[in-house]
């Protein structure tokens, strides 16, 4: 088992190494650099040249590729092009924001989406499970920004009750964010608890049709013990999967609800990154967002093997 | 095709699908009003006779737009579909039969890869490429063509252990036309299905690029550009963004009752899904 | 008179069909047991066997309903107990043992907690003294270390294991009935005789009352005092066992027996033709007149009516014309061996290599191998079979001299000199000259195409046909098999499991091949479909001349169809020779382990059991594979050495240590 646990963590090491080339090598390929965006108009002749010898762009790509990932793991990304400031702590203070809104999300969804997928299961095709899965349906394929528009038009234009757009900076406290951030979660949690609903349906559908919930129910053990005992823990298992997929996305693919909402999160800022061409900012958020969705797949992966005692023994065989 | 329409679900998402597509395909001759025609004195009117949707911040008709509004997203989106899952799924194909060392390389460059935000992928090229629809079609069928890889490898290696693709081996039939012959007709519905999933994930991400500014340039009618121009109104004309939310909405929830019917009259499973 | 402990009167069970016929599974069953009876409920697959047992739970399928009748246990009807009553009686006084115990445990609790939940339901005992109960049952099955057997997960058993820990949360509620559905299906010969004899003997202990479902006449026989036999939904004669086994009166119970391979003797039993009804396609006659040989003109107009005779019910119009012998089985007829088409050196395989991601964290490499030494030899017009346990390997020196899997070690050689290890690489001449037929049809056959585009694959690939000629050809191939040509156009899913193995066998055909490996041709089929498929194997060898390699863990129907043995244990062989001497005196502890565990459906057969049935997970790294298993073991040499060879007359050659007498 340790020896599966470590060849996974393997390959996620090697699928970051990956990414963060491609990330590089793939910034690096596009028009213009860290001294032209600086330098905007100004970017030609000597001025240029001198920048570049400053910052050591004059230098192969492959040996400013490895001081880049040196610094990673080292937890220094270089500075913004454009303020200068250390891009660690540009995305830090945005991660923390990012966190905060996937967090709440999380805490809301992922409970509510168990819940609703154990119902649905045990309702199949009657009127519950129907509504449900088609909510799920709607919920999952309308685009963000038009269910945010829609309860922004619903709960800030109409009826008033909470602000339609946040108004605050990356680096303010907490407390700032928290009465406007609760659109936001909500549009993110509609998202999310449909995917998990429909995994957890349809996974806790597969195991109630099971021998062995067949056999609970014949050895006359009573039905909440058959679904809570026996099902369950079986039926949970494809969730988490989802679940970590979800949790990436969170971290990093939000980027039109935080638009909708002004929100200072990850999303927001690597647009605005791409836009102003700040290169050592794109590539920092990217290497940074990457890591986050291979660190939780792995997690999610050796969660199953923990809780999974089949998968326990077979990789211990393999 | 007819256990689909037995469906009342696959029913529904067909009939909204075809009316969007006939109305993309005929718009041009049958709108009401000149798309671009801006009027100061007809800014903000509400629904009346004339414009059935009223009118936009510049006096612009909204059943025109909204009319006019899916045509780049559905022509982009339905050549990029196809060529994504030819191309993933004949790679997927491929090694979910090879597997070995080019299946381990081939698997971690597509974890890499997706590993990147969507966002993050298409805006790179967009600053670098423009949002051509000559540069869209390719770089959409790229992108959403590499978890297209993973789902046929998935449906490869599962009927790659049969015995019918054992005896074909056996047999010594070529690769290629074990490929064609045993696994494609076993792969083909989860493919299908998958396609109209990609699909629907597209015209997301064609209209979510327009909404933040990136996509169709104005002034263009798009929906995604539609509703981004309209927020700020939404206090005094609400009309203005919920025609094309309306519209956008009820085309991607006809893909996806589509591909959900698609996917139960086949008994597949696409409830496995993560937000994208 | 006394109430009986299950009555089951006039039960009929159906489903409504989509196009909202109601179609019955069950047609008028009555049966009843008193208590301290076992009693035998065989059928073939779709009789309504396994149904009826459910039934007697109060459990029907999803979609089935009671149209008429009731079962009755202890005089309550259990489709009309409140759910607290029928959860109280299941497990309790009347508890299940399911067929294949490893998906009916619940993957995710460990053994103990298990039986402990069934203690809880339905044991009268203190809460601190489950633990203890606990292990009690789990010794009372005889599993070895029942502490640690408590401990572990499902998956970490063996099929055997898993069976015992199934019977022994059935005896927790110390049940006045055990309803047993194919409990050792699936099973190795020598573990099903050992769980049988575990149940006799659990029989005589407590006087517990059975009712036995399976499609083995001879498990059955071994365990029950009466036997029921079912024809597509309805008891067609019911009897004591002694009486049924000897003298069947139904004309379905007869074919049946008649289609049993016997251990005793070289031949291959008579088939069954025709398939059984599908619900709701029965006539107004007896359900099995179309298949019937004394069908007269009543039984196409009328029902039979269950009637008593001397030896129990019989439902036949002609049950008093039924005394004449059982249909013969023919003899095989003798060939003279040809020349080798096969030859194999030394063979040896080990699974899956590491990768080179698993080289890097340090996976450990391979191991021991899991075949070795595997040298025999192929003559044409010959039938040589491997027989063996599950993870005896045979399927693995099949694949081998396939070449989907690549030996470790060894040499594989036509007539015409070595093969390749990988069929890629081996010529297309070479390729057309071995072909495979997998055991389950449903699996080798592409359910996306038409027979005819099966049958077009090798035809093209080897022959180059096309057009007519290729059609032609195709339908040829199917006269061949006794399927007619109108099967062409069809998929396989419209046809039965026996016409499906026949199509895949005429796939084989097609390449017009020196050597036809079969890896368990029969094993997925009724009985009385693999008579004919047995059959028609007999005639290709006769007529064509062809040899083969057949892969079976059934020593019966090896019996029947093999020239010549080979005997396999963790991939290694133990014994090889003319079937005839292995049969008749065998060598190896083994082979005598082996055959002794066989049942035959006769009265008062009993098996022999020697040794132990615990399965091992792979071959020991020195000494005797058998080392672990065997009642004659000799000591440390059995540990230390490999077993020599010792060559008898005839090409008979054991390995073992004990010098054959």
């Amino acid at each position: 088992m340790l020896a599966y646990a470590l060849r996974r963590t393997l390959l996620g090491l090697i699928t970051v190494a990956l990414v963060s080339a491609m990330i590089f090598f793939a910034v690096e390929a596009l028009p213009g650099d860290a001294c032209t965006a600086v330098l905007q108009r100004d970017a030609h002749g000597q001025r240029l040249e001198n920048c570049r010898r400053e910052m050591g762009l004059d230098r192969p790509a492959t040996a400013r590729y490895l001081d880049w990932v040196g610094g990673a793991i080292r937890g220094d990304l270089g500075a913004s092009a454009g303020s200068g400031k250390a891009i660690t702590e540009l995305v830090g203070a945005r991660l923390a924001n990012t966190l905060l809104l996937a967090g709440l999300s999380m805490a809301v969804g992922v409970p509510l989406a168990l819940l609703l997928g154990v119902v649905t299961a045990l309702a199949r095709d009657r009127a519950p499970d129907l509504v449900l899965s088609t909510v799920a349906i709607l919920a999952m394929t309308i685009p963000e920004f038009v269910t945010a528009t829609l309860l922004i038009f619903t709960f800030s234009v109409w009826l008033g009750w909470v602000p339609g757009i946040v108004l605050a900076s990356a680096d303010a406290p907490i407390s700032t964010l928290f009465p406007t951030i609760w659109l936001p979660v909500a549009v993110l949690t509609m998202v999310m608890t449909a995917h998990i609903l429909r995994t957890v349906r349809s996974s806790m559908i597969d195991v109630m049709e099971g021998d062995f919930v067949q056999m609970a129910r014949l050895k006359g053990v009573p039905a909440w013990r058959v679904v809570w005992r026996h099902a369950l823990p079986s039926a949970l298992l494809p969730a988490i999967n989802v679940v970590a997929l979800t949790v990436a996305w969170l971290l990093g693919g939000v980027v039109v609800v935080e638009k909708v909402f002004n929100y200072p999160g990850l999303g927001r800022f690597m647009v605005d990154s791409i836009t102003e061409r700040d290169l050592p900012v794109v590539q920092g958020l990217a290497l940074v967002v990457a890591s986050a969705y291979v660190g939780v797949n792995l997690a999610a992966d050796l969660l199953a093997l923990l809780l999974d005692p089949r998968l326990r023994t077979a990789r211990l065989r393999a | 095709m007819k256990a689909l329409l037995r469906r009342p679900s696959g029913a529904i998402g067909l009939v909204l699908v075809a009316v969007h597509v006939a109305i993309a395909v005929t718009a041009p001759w049958i709108v009401p009003h000149d798309a671009r025609a801006i009027s100061a004195a007809l800014m903000f009117s509400p629904p009346d006779a004339a414009h059935w949707l009223g009118t936009d911040h510049l006096g612009r008709d909204i059943l025109t737009r909204t009319m006019l509004g899916g045509r780049q997203a559905l022509l982009v989106t339905a050549i990029a579909t196809p060529l994504a899952v030819a191309w993933g799924g004949m790679l997927g194909m491929y090694l979910g039969l090879a597997g070995g060392q080019r299946d381990d390389v081939a698997m971690r460059l597509v974890d890499a890869l997706l590993s990147l935000p969507w966002i993050l992928k298409m805006l790179l090229m967009i600053v670098t490429f423009g949002a051509a629809p000559q540069v869209l079609v390719p770089v959409l069928a790229f992108f959403y063509g590499v978890p297209v890889i993973r789902i046929a490898r998935a449906a490869t290696q599962g009927v790659v252990a049969r015995d019918y693709v054992l005896a074909a081996r056996a047999r010594g039939h070529g690769r290629f036309s074990i490929i064609l012959r045993e696994v494609l007709p076993n792969v083909r519905d989860a493919l299908m299905v998958e396609g109209a999933m990609r699909w629907s994930w597209m015209l997301l991400a064609f209209s979510s690029l327009s909404f933040l500014g990136f996509g169709v340039a104005p002034p263009t009618p798009d929906w995604g550009l539609m509703i981004a121009d309209s927020r700020s109104f939404l206090a005094i004309a609400p009309w203005a963004a919920l025609a094309p939310v309306a519209a956008l909405s009820s085309l991607i929830i006809g893909i996806n009752l589509t591909a959900d019917a698609l996917a139960k009259a086949l008994g597949l499973d696409r409830a496995h899904s993560a937000p994208q | 008179m006394t109430v009986p402990l299950i009555d089951i009167a006039g039960l009929e069970v159906g489903f409504t069909s989509r196009d909202g016929v109601t179609l019955p599974i069950l047609r008028g069953v009555d049966l009843r047991l008193e208590p301290g009876e076992t009693l035998g409920l065989v059928g073939e697959s779709g009789s309504g066997k396994s149904t009826l047992a459910l039934a007697a739970l109060g459990h029907l399928r999803q979609g089935l309903r009671v149209l008429a009748g009731q079962v009755r246990f202890r005089g309550q009807d259990v489709f009309a107990l409140p759910p607290h009553r029928l959860s109280a009686l299941r497990g309790g006084s009347l508890a299940l043992i399911p067929q294949n115990a490893g998906q009916a445990l619940t993957p995710t609790m460990r053994i103990g907690a298990q039986v402990a939940e069934a203690l809880r339901l339905h044991a009268t005992c203190a809460p601190a003294d489950i633990p203890g109960r606990v292990v009690q049952l789990l010794a009372r099955v005889r599993l070895p270390t029942p502490e640690a057997i408590a401990r572990r997960f499902p998956h970490e058993l063996s099929g055997g294991q898993q069976q015992r820990v199934a019977i022994a949360m059935a005896l927790a509620g110390e049940p006045a009935a055990l309803l047993l559905d194919e409990p050792t299906t699936g099973l190795d010969v020598t573990t099903q005789a050992h769980i049988l004899e575990l149940l006799r003997a659990l029989a005589a202990e407590s006087g517990t009352t059975m009712l036995y479902v399976s499609h083995d006449l001879g498990a059955v026989a071994r365990v029950c005092d009466r036997i029921a036999v079912m024809y597509a939904g309805e008891v067609v004669q019911e009897g004591p066992a002694t009486h049924l086994l000897r003298t069947p009166r139904h004309p379905y119970a007869r074919a049946l027996l008649a289609a049993i391979p016997r251990i005793a003797e070289a031949r291959i039993p008579a088939a069954l033709e025709g398939r059984p009804p599908m619900p709701g396609a029965t006539g107004p006659g007896c359900a099995f007149a179309p298949r019937c040989t004394l069908a007269a003109p009543v039984c196409q107009t009328h029902r039979p009516a269950p009637a008593a005779t001397e030896d129990g019910t019989v439902r036949c119009h002609r049950a008093s014309e039924t005394a004449q012998p059982l249909p013969e089985a023919q003899p095989l007829a003798a060939t003279a061996p040809g020349e080798a088409v096969l030859s194999v050196q030394d063979l040896a395989v080990s699974y899956a290599s590491p990768g080179p991601l698993a080289q890097l964290v340090g996976r450990p490499a391979g191991g021991v191998a899991q075949v070795a030494d595997i040298r025999l030899e192929v003559h044409a017009g010959e039938t040589l079979a491997l027989v063996g346990e599950s993870g005896s390997g045979k399927s693995s020196i099949l694949k081998a001299i396939a070449g989907l899997l690549p030996p470790a070690a060894g040499r594989i050689s036509l007539p015409s000199g070595p093969l390749a290890a990988a069929v890629d690489h081996r010529r297309p001449d070479e390729v057309r000259r071995i072909q495979l037929v997998f055991q389950n049809p449903d699996e080798s056959l592409n359910p996306h195409h038409t027979i005819a585009d099966i049958l077009a694959q090798p035809l093209r690939l080897y022959h180059r046909l096309a057009g007519p000629a290729l059609r032609a050809r195709a339908a040829a191939l199917l006269e061949e098999v006794r399927l007619g040509a109108h099967h062409l156009d069809r998929l396989p899913a419209q046809l039965s499991g026996g016409e499906k193995q026949r199509v895949a066998i005429a796939r084989a055909l097609a390449a017009e091949p020196a050597l036809l490996l079969c890896d368990e041709p029969t094993s997925a089929l009724d009985v009385s479909v693999q008579a004919a498929v047995l059959a028609l194997l007999a005639r290709l060898r006769r007529e064509r001349g062809i040899a083969i390699l057949f892969v079976a863990h059934d020593l019966a129907v090896v019996r029947a169809i093999a020239d010549r043995v080979a005997v396999l244990y963790q991939g290694r062989l133990c014994e090889i020779g003319p079937a005839e001497a292995v049969y008749r005196r065998a060598a190896h502890p083994y082979t005598e382990a082996l055959l002794g565990a066989v049942l035959e459906p006769e009265p008062g057969w009993q098996p022999r059991l020697l040794g132990h049935d615990m399965v091992e997970r792979g071959p020991p790294a020195r000494g005797c594979p058998f080392q672990n298993r065997c009642h004659r073991h000799l000591g440390p040499v059995c540990n230390e050495q490999a077993p020599p060879a010792h060559e008898l007359p005839g090409g008979h050659v054991v390995r073992c240590h004990i010098p054959p007498a």
